[in-house]
């Protein structure tokens, strides 16, 4: 059995598990168990064999172990901080379940080297989190999550009509391989145009309502904002990157046909209004977890700016710090959130006086967001900035006015959340696990940055060479 | 089989499907709105099967049966019940009147024509070219019933006919890998949405469930 397959059999054995045993007081700890045992799977997995349904082509090496890396660190914190969530017996069942249901549909979708097997499998991943995002049953809770799965539910029903598409373009001569990506690559330009571009549109459509790119993302600030602290963590740090890899993967394919719509500028065309308007709405948000959700659309929309231009290293590097800074962020948030009891904007202030380590931690995480250095988004953002000024000097300058109105967003959230005078309950004790999953995010952010070592940039490299 | 009555009946399924799904909006009670579904399913599932004897390929009448009995059935009776149980049945409220609607279906599956037709002139057979247009205009109507209802039921009838018009389309392409398993997913999905429509109704008891209620919920006070 191959490392890829014993990743997502792992995860859905856990699932299983989780369903039964979910609501015993060790629970959150197998479900750290069951992420930890997935991340040496994860970065073991490898190439399969010929026509193997699940196979890590460079891009799924790199995005693998990071979810695999993200999936653990977000199993922890959910497991310190389980108790201010007050789950009953049957919802701790139920929670725990979805989290190993998600990561292991998450892992399915990255590595699937079939349309269809990618399209079910982020399906699964979809009911997953929406039944999580659902689990306050609170009327807000009960919106978000409605809005989610009717939005989600006409975006995936979109992306399997073009999964046919892309199916009918391959023509009937491929066969049971029709439907696999490499095999659709290879094909090239024998693949028919307009049914190509045509199944492009549609998958651009699906899997891009579920990566949040601007008109589809009007899901994402309440989804991410109603469910559990660590479930928000998890949507931005991996559901986001693996519905934009489905969206890379079809863009592969279409590219390979002499096109009558240009697959990269339409990409880019979305990501610059997800820019846009995630620039200017993160202004005016008062909750703190919606205003990072809207800083996740920001993000992405950045991501599909670059791959849209042709810069996919400056993608990968803006979707690689952004599920490690955002998720530290939700997790800073998170905690503050609990110990002040809102989570809104006006009711924290001052945790740097009051928790250091935290408080710092924050600050570091928004500012990394935001594009300051040493962090990875640093380096995609000046990437992106440059290849954007060689090619479309417009363009630069749009979403650099999008980057500074952002940045200077997320920085006033900064100052506002962090520093000031500390409130009383401030004074709780913060779990020192939370710390610890808090700053090693910080370092491996650091790590795809500034400081990158020769493996990690080679790893980048290479899932950048596919994407070309 | 004569190449011709082969295409004519599955020609004449698929303009049966869709026609049902102007009924769907046209209707104007949730009652009638579930009955309406019912039929579209069964037809989706005579569909899958038609092309089973047309092709020979066992796996498709495997597909027809799942789709008569979850979508023709299962789905409607089940929607049904909930009705029942909380005495929704009254007129379906409608963002946008149902004339209008009606104007804006013949536009959309006007559009698919456009759409479908010069992008499928190269290869695709006669028969998928047609089937895809059918399945465009299905998938289209759902989405926009989902988009001009306010109410939870009358939206979840609307991805219900999105994913008939997905199974229309899957059955129509030949030699389509994986078909049964993904009419099964995407049946998953709808039963998934099924039950936790009725789980929230259950709970919550929202009488109307009019999801516009829900809107002031949004945690951002407006």
């Amino acid at each position: 059995m191959s490392a890829a397959l014993a990743l997502v059999l792992l995860h859905l054995a856990g699932a299983a598990a989780m369903a039964a045993l979910g609501a015993a007081a060790w629970a959150r700890w197998a479900n750290v168990a069951l992420a930890a045992a997935g991340l040496p799977l994860a970065l073991l997995a490898g190439p399969g064999a010929e026509g193997a349904w699940l196979s890590a082509d460079p891009l799924a090496r790199l995005l693998v172990p990071l979810a695999g890396f993200v999936g653990l660190t977000c199993a922890v914190y959910s497991a310190v901080t389980l108790d201010a969530e007050r789950f009953d017996a049957a919802r701790a069942r139920l929670y725990h379940a979805c989290f190993q249901a998600f990561l292991g549909a998450n892992h399915a979708a990255l590595l699937a080297d079939n349309l269809g097997l990618m399209w079910v499998a982020v399906e699964a991943a979809t009911i997953a989190s929406v039944l999580v995002v659902a689990i306050h049953r609170t009327p807000a809770a009960i919106e978000a999550a409605w809005k989610f799965f009717v939005l989600c539910g006409v975006g995936i029903a979109l992306a399997l009509f073009g999964t046919l598409l892309l199916a009918l373009a391959a023509g009937e001569a491929t066969g049971a391989e029709r439907l696999s990506f490499a095999a659709l690559r290879a094909l090239g330009a024998e693949l028919d145009a307009g049914l190509a571009s045509l199944a492009f549109l549609f998958l651009l459509a699906g899997y891009g309502t579920k990566a949040g790119l601007v008109p589809l993302h009007a899901w994402m600030p309440d989804a991410h904002a109603e469910g559990p602290v660590a479930v928000s963590a998890v949507l931005s740090g991996l559901l986001l990157n693996t519905a934009l890899a489905a969206v890379l993967r079809a863009k592969a394919v279409a590219e390979g046909v002499e096109a009558s719509v240009p697959p990269g500028a339409l990409l880019a065309a979305l990501g610059v209004a997800s820019v846009l308007l995630a620039s200017v709405a993160l202004w005016r948000r008062r909750d703190a977890r919606r205003l990072f959700a809207w800083s996740s659309i920001e993000q992405i929309g950045l991501a599909a700016v670059a791959f849209g231009i042709g810069a996919p290293l400056a993608g990968l590097l803006q979707m690689a710090g952004n599920a490690l800074l955002k998720s530290a962020v939700f997790f800073a948030v998170g905690q503050a959130a609990i110990l002040a009891g809102s989570q809104q904007i006006r009711d924290i202030s001052g945790l740097v006086a009051a928790r250091p380590a935290l408080g710092w931690g924050l600050a570091l995480a928004i500012a990394g967001v935001a594009g300051l250095p040493p962090f990875a988004v640093f380096l995609a953002e000046v990437a992106l900035l440059f290849e954007a000024a060689a090619r479309a000097p417009l363009l630069a300058v749009t979403v650099g006015a999008g980057l500074a109105v952002a940045g200077a967003g997320l920085l006033r959230a900064a100052l506002r959340l962090c520093f000031g005078p500390a409130r009383a309950e401030f004074a709780r004790p913060v779990p020192r696990a939370v710390i610890v999953v808090l700053w090693l995010h910080l370092a491996l952010a650091a790590l795809c940055g500034v400081f990158a070592p020769d493996a990690v940039a080679a790893l980048f490299a290479r899932a950048a060479e596919v994407l070309r | 089989m004569s190449g011709s009555l082969a295409y004519d009946v599955a020609h004449l399924i698929g303009g049966g499907v869709l026609l049902a799904s102007f009924l769907l909006l046209y209707q104007r009670r949730v009652a009638a709105l579930i009955g309406v579904l019912a039929v579209q399913g069964a037809l989706v599932a005579l569909a899958a099967a038609w092309q089973g004897v047309v092709r020979g390929e066992a796996h498709l009448f495997a597909t027809a049966l799942i789709a008569f009995a979850a979508k023709g059935v299962l789905v409607p009776l089940l929607l049904q019940r909930i009705v029942a149980r909380l005495a929704l049945d009254r007129a379906v409220e409608t963002a946008l009147p149902v004339g209008a609607s009606l104007a804006a279906g013949v536009a959309l599956v006007a559009l698919s024509v456009l759409v479908m037709l010069p992008a499928t002139a190269g290869s695709a057979g006669a028969l998928a070219r047609v089937d895809m247009v059918l399945a465009l205009s299905v998938l289209l109507l759902g989405v926009l019933m989902m988009a001009t209802r306010r109410t939870a039921i009358p939206q979840v009838v609307g991805l219900i006919a999105v994913e008939n018009g997905l199974l229309l389309g899957a059955v129509g392409i030949a030699g389509l890998p994986l078909l049964l398993e993904l009419s099964i997913a995407a049946l998953v999905l709808v039963l998934v949405l099924v039950a936790g429509v009725f789980a929230l109704l259950m709970r919550t008891r929202l009488d109307s469930l009019d999801v516009t209620l829900l809107g002031r919920h949004r945690g951002e006070g407006g």
